[in-house]
This record gives C-alpha cells, structure tokens and sequence, in this order.
C-alpha cells in the first residue's frame, strides 16, 4: 500500500508545475480581460470617471439610477421584452422538437439545420434584412402581407405602439435553433424502457407525454428558461441597430441603456452602477428559478 | 420514437399524421428561413435607391451590380473582410491550444488550487458582460492605448472560460487508466497533452474551434468600440457604416449583408455536424 502510493507519488511528480504552466495563459487572460474588469466596474461604480483623475463620489451613480425614470421604463421594456420573447420561444421549440421525432433521421438533421440557419448569420445583417422587412411604406414585405388579410399598413418599429412588439416577432423567427436542438436531444436521451412500460398499460400519446416526457425533460427546461432569461436581460443589439431604442424609449432596455451612458453620455461610473444593478437582478432572478422550479432537478 | 405509437392504428393514420406534422414543419422552416432568402434574393437586384424599387419575393433579375456597389462604398471595403478573417482565425487558433491545455489540466491533473481556481472562471460565466464592457474599455483604450489594432480585437477573447468549461468537460471522458500507462512508460506531462490527449479531443476541438470563429467573426460591439478608422474596421463594423451612410441603398445593403452572413453559411453546411454538436455538448447532462 505505501509502495504503490510511493511509486504514484513519483510518477505525479512535476505534475503541478506542469498543470500550472497549462493554466498560466488562461488566467493571465481571464485575470486581465475579465476579473481586473469586474474589480474595476465596483470602483468605477463610486467615482465619477474621468480620463486623468476620477473622483470619488460614493453612492451617488446608485442613487441617481434609481431617481431616474428612464431606468425603471428600462427595466420594464427587459421585462416585457423577456417575458414575450422566452416562455413562446421555449413552447415553439418544444413543439417542433416533439414534431420532429417521428420523422426520418435525414429529416430531422435537414430541419434541425434549417431552423439553426439564422443563429448562424451576423446579427448586423439580419438586423439589416428585418428593417427592410419592417419597411413603413405601403410596399414594405409585412405590410404587403398583413395587407393581404385587410389590416392597413403600419409604421413598425417607428410607432411606439408596434416598436416592441418588432423585436419581439423578430426574435421569435430567429432565435429558437439552439433549444431546438438541445430539446431534441433531450428527447432522444429519455429511456425507451418507460414508453414500453406505459404502452402496456394502455397509456395515449398525450398521457405519455404528461407523464413521461414533461418530467424527464424538465431539467432541460430550466437550463433554457434560466439561460434564455440571463441572455434575454442583456439583449440589446438588435434595439441598437433597428430602433436606437426609440421611438420615445419604448425599446430602451436595460443593456441599450448601460451602452448609451457609457458610450453616448460617456458617463462610465453611472454604467458602471447600472451595469452592477443588472447583474444584481440577474442574479436574483436566477436564483428564483432555480428556488421554485429547481426543486426535484439535480445537476 | 415511441413517443408516438408507430405500431398500434393502422399505415394511412401513421402517413397522415407525419404528411400532417412535416406541413406544419415546413410552414415555420418558411418563415425561419425568409428573412435568408429575402437577403440572398434581393442582393442581386439593381442598386437604385428604395423609392424606385417595389419589392417582391421572388428572384426578378440577376446582376451583382449591387455588390459592386457595395465594395466601392469605401477604399477599405475588401480590408473589412481580411480583418475579419485575421481577427477571427487568431482568436479560434488561440482558444483551440490555450483551452484545451486548461481544459486538460483542470480535468485530468491533480495540482494545489484546482478546484478554487475552477471556481473562480465559471464564476465569470454568471457575470453579464455589461458589467466588464466599461472597464475593458478603459484598460483597453486608456491604460493600454492600444485602440484600432489587431492586439485591442484579439486579446480580449485569447482564451474564453466556455471554452474552457467545453473542453474539460469532454475529456472528463478520456479514461485516466491511459494517462497512468503513459506514465508508466515515462512520458511526461506535455507528451501525454500532444500524444494522446489532443488526438483522443480532435472532436471537441473542433466543436470549439468552429463556435469560436463563428462567433467572432460575428462579433459586432468590441470591434465598433475599439476601432476609429475604416481601415481598422471587420466586416459587421462596415456593414453598419455602410448602412447608416446609404440608408435607402435597399439592394447594395443587402449584398453587404450577403457578404458578412455568407462565409458563416459556408462553414455551417460543410461542417454542419460539428455546429449541431457543439450547442449541445455542456447542455444536456443525463
């Protein structure tokens, strides 16, 4: 027992240095580019930030977020925003993944791809494509067909009534790919053994859905849902590019908002604090999700 | 599947139900894919301005006049692209070697700190990237002054913990009876790595290294931040000069944006197994 230790303990032997040198870029990069970053967004948090010599002004960037309008309408754009866009982008994807099951192999990997297609474009070029598609004269492409069922001709991402809900329909058509994927793969994990056993008890589709399917994949779910809520909150390229968050703020959002104070008004200790606070009420609704639906999910 | 029940009901009910289920599929691979199409289609229709044109969803002329629009938009129209290539293929070589090294290392070898260390990058994956965009910015522009080069589009993403996280995840796989013999037989450390790991992780590396490159070269925020001058600019900072400078320019924006989409097409449809596998490794656990 103590030989074979011995001789283990000889062959490890260099092993940490090793294992450190295979690291040693790795940190250098994430010490650089990612902690000194969140250590420095705290301090720049409290000053306010000039080029040569920032000042220290304690809370007053959280204060001034939290008097200000514009911060609460952004919150509740990304809130709106979120819960149009993830709970239907979770339904379609599980329904086209359920879809998709009885199909040939050749047939699901051809939708499966079809349906990743736009993940894969820049988001500048269908951001590009979608504000022609979103074009307010009467010859616009979803004018036209909206015209076609009678409805008149609308000013989409220029009123502030149709703005969000543009970038909602947009990311409804191109972003459910990956949890269509991740769904299908999930349901090809679940174990055969369980549609047999309930077969023979006579069970009907959907009573096997309910009952077999909905629990083995609700860990699944929660990964999306919890994902799709983090990634949603940050969301702002699009609003970026086709409305720059107009018209009126109606599609400030949150990560839109930080970008503008930073970048616009290049007031970084205030996007600093407004960075922090969205991490905050990140991390709090993460920790709701998991609080609530995680209960039964082991990871 | 047996999800559904393929061998109770009768063959015509059986076709029915599928004809009936790759309708509907197809109706939302339409819409899935039209905004595509509709770019593709349209970026070969003449470059005059919007009032002129009447748009129509089907292909009515080919001319690749508006491409040629495109490119002379600007003298460094062609540069956009190289820069794109360069950034791209740098930050995926760099990810591939240092993230599969650190993917090893934190997989498969026992050193002092391992697990704080672990702890400490997957932390990074909680933080939204809001909260480090100002300060990079600031270390980037003002404390290093390296903005508009290649050093200030790179270094940021050198290594990326997802990428990281992938690959020890994958070589978790890797049975460590292997290392052992090797040992054994008096390989060290760094032949173990390039003899036997990287072969046996040719798969997760790819994975890695097609993410990577994708994602960088769609990257648009860091590139429009630190860049100043066009020469400097990728692909998606240019698309988006472009379009604010020819905002009723419909069919050139589209070439444009056929341009920055296109290569990624390529890549997915030739290594589309690669793309399929790479969004669920590390998402699906059991």
């Amino acid at each position: 027992m103590a030989r074979a230790s011995n001789v283990k303990n000889r062959l490890n032997r260099g092993d940490g240095a090793w294992a450190y040198a295979f690291i040693a870029i790795a940190l250098v990069v994430y010490a650089l580019f990612t902690a000194y970053p969140v250590v420095s967004a705290f301090l720049v948090s409290f000053q306010e930030y000039r080029p040569l010599g920032s000042e220290y002004i304690g809370f007053d960037n959280y204060s001034g977020i939290f008097a200000s309008e514009l911060f609460w309408k952004a919150i509740m754009n990304t809130l709106v925003y979120t819960v149009l866009t993830v709970p239907v982008a979770l339904i379609i994807s599980f329904a086209v993944a359920i879809a998709i099951m009885p199909l040939k192999k050749w047939a699901q990997t051809t939708f499966k791809a079809i349906y990743y297609l736009p993940a894969v474009a820049s988001g500048v070029a269908l951001s590009v494509v979608w504000l022609w598609i979103y074009d307010p004269l009467p010859g616009g492409i979803l004018n036209q067909l909206i015209g076609m069922l009678g409805i008149p001709s609308q000013n989409w991402l220029g009123a502030s009534s149709t703005s969000m809900f543009s970038l909602v329909l947009m990311s409804w058509l191109s972003s459910h790919g990956t949890s269509i994927i991740i769904y299908v793969a999930a349901l090809l994990g679940i174990d055969e053994s369980y549609y047999e056993a309930a077969e023979i008890d006579g069970a009907t589709f959907w009573q096997k859905m309910w009952h077999i399917v909905l629990p083995c994949l609700k860990p699944t779910t929660l990964f999306l849902l919890v994902t799709g809520v983090i990634g949603s909150f940050q969301v702002f390229q699009n609003a970026y590019l086709m409305t720059g968050g107009g018209p009126d703020h109606s599609t400030t959002m949150v990560g839109l908002l930080i970008f503008d104070t930073a970048f616009k008004y290049f007031e970084f200790g205030k996007a600093a604090a407004q960075s922090l606070v969205l991490a905050a009420i990140i991390g709090v609704i993460a920790f709701i999700q998991f609080k609530f639906l995680g209960k039964d999910v082991e990871y | 599947m047996a999800l559904f029940n393929n061998h109770l009901g009768n063959r015509t009910a059986k076709y029915t139900r599928n004809t009936i289920l790759v309708i509907l599929l197809l109706l939302f691979a339409m819409a899935t894919i039209f905004p595509i199409y509709f770019m593709i289609m349209s970026s070969f229709g003449d470059p005059v301005e919007a009032g002129a044109v009447s748009y129509s969803i089907w292909p009515s002329k080919f001319s690749l006049e508006s491409y040629k629009f495109f490119f002379a938009f600007s003298e460094y129209s062609y540069r956009w692209i190289l820069n794109s290539l360069v950034v791209a293929t740098v930050v995926m070589v760099s990810n591939v070697v240092f993230a599969t090294m650190a993917g090893y290392a934190f997989s498969k070898i026992q050193f002092r700190g391992r697990n704080v260390l672990f702890a400490i990058l997957l932390a990074a994956m909680m933080i939204p990237y809001q909260v480090t965009q100002v300060p990079l910015y600031i270390l980037i522009v003002n404390i290093f002054e390296i903005q508009n080069t290649y050093s200030a589009l790179i270094m940021p993403t050198l290594v990326t913990v997802y990428n990281i996280f992938l690959a020890k995840q994958f070589m978790g796989t890797i049975p460590k009876e292997i290392l052992e013999s090797a040992k054994v037989e008096g390989c060290n450390q760094f032949q173990i790595f390039v003899k036997i790991i990287m072969p046996l992780s040719k798969t997760v590396m790819a994975v890695m290294a097609i993410l990577t490159f994708m994602e960088t070269w769609n990257t648009f925020f860091w590139p429009f931040l630190v860049t100043n001058t066009m020469d400097m600019q990728t692909i998606q900072v240019g698309l988006k000069n472009f379009r604010f400078a020819n905002t009723t320019y419909f069919a050139p924006m589209m070439a444009g944006a056929t341009i920055s989409a296109v290569p990624m097409f390529i890549l997915f449809f030739s290594l589309q197994r690669y793309f399929l596998e790479g969004v669920t490794v590390g998402a699906v656990k059991g």
